[in-house]
């Protein structure tokens, strides 16, 4: 294809990137402040991120916060995956259209309303809010994103592989372990950590939904800015930044390695082929 | 007995998800409308109930009341804490839209090589904390913030510009966290578009601009609305960025629920504010759900 690249397209890029990432780099930088006072600098210093590994409040909330990613997000995984299958491959089923509603409109849902709906939910069947409460508050947004993602992945999906798994004698459940699982496991393990990111970041439902003893990181963050902006706050940020940020990018080398090596694969039978 | 299995396995496939949905996102929303029907009471759950069981329903159907609505329409704070919120939501949307648009036109125009770095590096801010990102302004538009001090430094304003606290840093917060969720929309329908499209029409005379306008807008169209819609709904109800950014005066309905059901524990007014809240949102949430289905559709 025949493309130019203009100018203006290289400024807008440059400074839409430049918008995204400032903020972020400013944040990082002054974690090593000496200083108390965020916005003077007085010399590189790491003695926040030791002043951040003595708060024990908040390495608490940073215990409850990955056991609840990593719980919830596994969960809305499995999920999401089978309410992507429904949608993919059930086009006409009772109650399809209410089904569909429901998988996209978490999507957009102001938080706050479906804070308010689910603990409203927990108090009316009278459960101790906790730990088990916000677990099951961020399955079901989290399910919702793992759903989508799956499921253009699904669409992009060959099914004759599957139909040639099943003339050959393999039962519907085998052929989706067999074929259809290891087919869609990039948007399925990219959905997982989606589900992840999404629970370690939540406040506002976490808020609504937990109760003593499951203060989560992002709750123990958002009480502190409220009292101000301390470069302890900054170190913790820093280390979450970077935390995702690893994840995201090795996974994403990793797919595109296993992407470009099906593909040889691919040739390579097919070549042999012919 | 293979086949019964396989029947079976495939039912649960639909009704697995379909169960969790319906139990933890349709019938919360039935327990909110009911909530916002009661009176508040002063105890733990803080409401009367209106109703228990289904045994009971029919008496105390009787008990049912609209006070919660009735108090939202008469208090005017509510119906101004609604509007702004509409209003500061469109106005960031706009905002979004025009810097997301070039942003995804450059990303789309950009070297095929480079253009999965550059979705990449779109995506990455948006993994990482929403409130992080938030609280990264809060240092840099603070009176005292980097912002001004590098203002002062340039010479451009002599006097720290108070930003911290206006709808102008609730309209950075909103596009800042936003912008991802305008930029893949457009992207996505921008590279798909046939650029020989747009050499056909410079070749029979038309000037670029001209090419833009009647070529490259109207395909991106569906780009573009999904992308307002996925900015405009949740930035309604928003509550951390105009909480951290908007300061106290600041009103929009997504805090006046916080405070409704964290500072003065009315819940039955917080779910009436709720409802009121989804009822505005249902034709963008409708909206945004049929685009959702073509797209998907369209993928096939």
């Amino acid at each position: 294809m025949n493309t130019t690249w203009s100018r203006f397209n290289i400024a807008s890029v440059v400074l839409g990137f430049a918008f995204l990432y400032l903020p972020i780099v400013l944040l990082v930088i002054y974690s090593f402040n000496e200083s108390r006072l965020v916005t003077v600098w007085a010399g590189f210093s790491t003695k926040w991120y030791g002043e951040m590994l003595r708060n024990e409040g908040l390495m608490n909330a940073a215990w409850v916060t990955a056991r609840v990613g990593v719980l919830s997000a596994s969960i809305a995984t499995v999920l999401g995956t089978l309410a992507a299958l429904a949608l993919d491959r059930y086009t006409r089923f009772r109650g399809r259209l209410l089904f569909s509603g429901m998988v996209y409109a978490p999507l957009v849902m102001p938080e706050v309303i479906t804070g308010l709906s689910l603990l409203l939910l927990f108090v009316a069947v009278g459960m101790d809010r906790g730990f088990l409460t916000v677990t099951l508050a961020h399955v079901t947004f989290s399910m919702c994103f793992v759903a989508v993602v799956v499921q253009s992945r699904l669409v992009s999906f060959d099914r004759s592989l599957e139909e040639a798994a099943m003339d050959l004698g393999a039962t519907p459940v085998t052929t989706f372990f067999e074929v259809t699982l290891p087919n869609i496991l990039p948007a399925v393990v990219s959905g997982w950590m989606l589900a992840f990111t999404l629970s370690l970041d939540d406040l506002v439902i976490a808020s609504f939904t937990s109760g003593p003893g499951a203060t989560t990181l992002p709750m123990k963050i958002y009480s502190q800015v409220r009292l101000g902006v301390t470069p302890e706050i900054n170190a913790v940020c820093t280390v979450l930044i970077g935390l995702v940020s690893t994840g995201v990018i090795a996974a994403s080398i990793v797919g595109k390695r296993k992407e470009v090596q099906r593909r040889r694969e691919e040739q390579a039978a097919f070549a042999e082929g012919v | 007995m293979q086949k019964l299995l396989s029947a079976i396995a495939s039912r649960l496939v639909i009704i697995v998800p379909y169960a969790w949905l319906l139990i933890f996102f349709l019938i919360p929303f039935l327990i909110v409308f009911k909530i916002s029907l009661s009176t508040s009471a002063i105890s733990m759950p803080p409401y009367t109930p209106a109703f228990e069981g289904i045994g009971t329903w029919l008496e105390s159907a009787r008990k049912f009341t609209v006070d919660n609505y009735v108090w939202i329409t008469e208090d005017a704070l509510y119906a101004k804490a609604y509007l702004s919120s509409v209003i500061i939501a469109a106005v960031s949307t706009v905002l979004t839209l025009l810097l997301g648009f070039p942003l995804a036109y450059g990303m789309a125009r950009a070297p095929q090589s480079i253009r999965p770095t550059l979705l990449m590096l779109v995506i990455l801010p948006f993994w990482t904390s929403f409130l992080i990102r938030v609280y990264a302004w809060i240092g840099i538009l603070k009176p005292e913030g980097l912002l001004n001090q590098f203002l002062l430094w340039t010479g451009v304003i002599s006097e720290p510009l108070q930003i911290l606290n206006t709808h102008t840093a609730i309209f950075i917060g909103i596009v800042y966290s936003y912008l991802p969720f305008m930029v893949l929309p457009i992207y996505s329908t921008l590279e798909k578009m046939d650029y020989s499209l747009i050499e056909a029409a410079q070749d029979l005379g038309c000037p670029p601009i001209t090419a833009f306008w009647k070529i490259t807008l109207p395909l991106a169209i569906p780009g573009i609305l999904a992308g307002c819609l996925l900015v405009f709904i949740p930035a309604v109800g928003e509550f951390v960025i105009p909480d951290l950014l908007g300061g106290s005066r600041t009103l929009m309905i997504g805090k006046t629920l916080w405070s409704e059901f964290f500072n003065n524990r009315d819940w039955p007014l917080a779910s009436a504010v709720a409802i009121i809240l989804l009822l505005l949102l249902v034709v963008p949430i409708v909206l945004f759900q049929n685009a959702q289905a073509r797209a998907q559709e369209a993928g096939k």
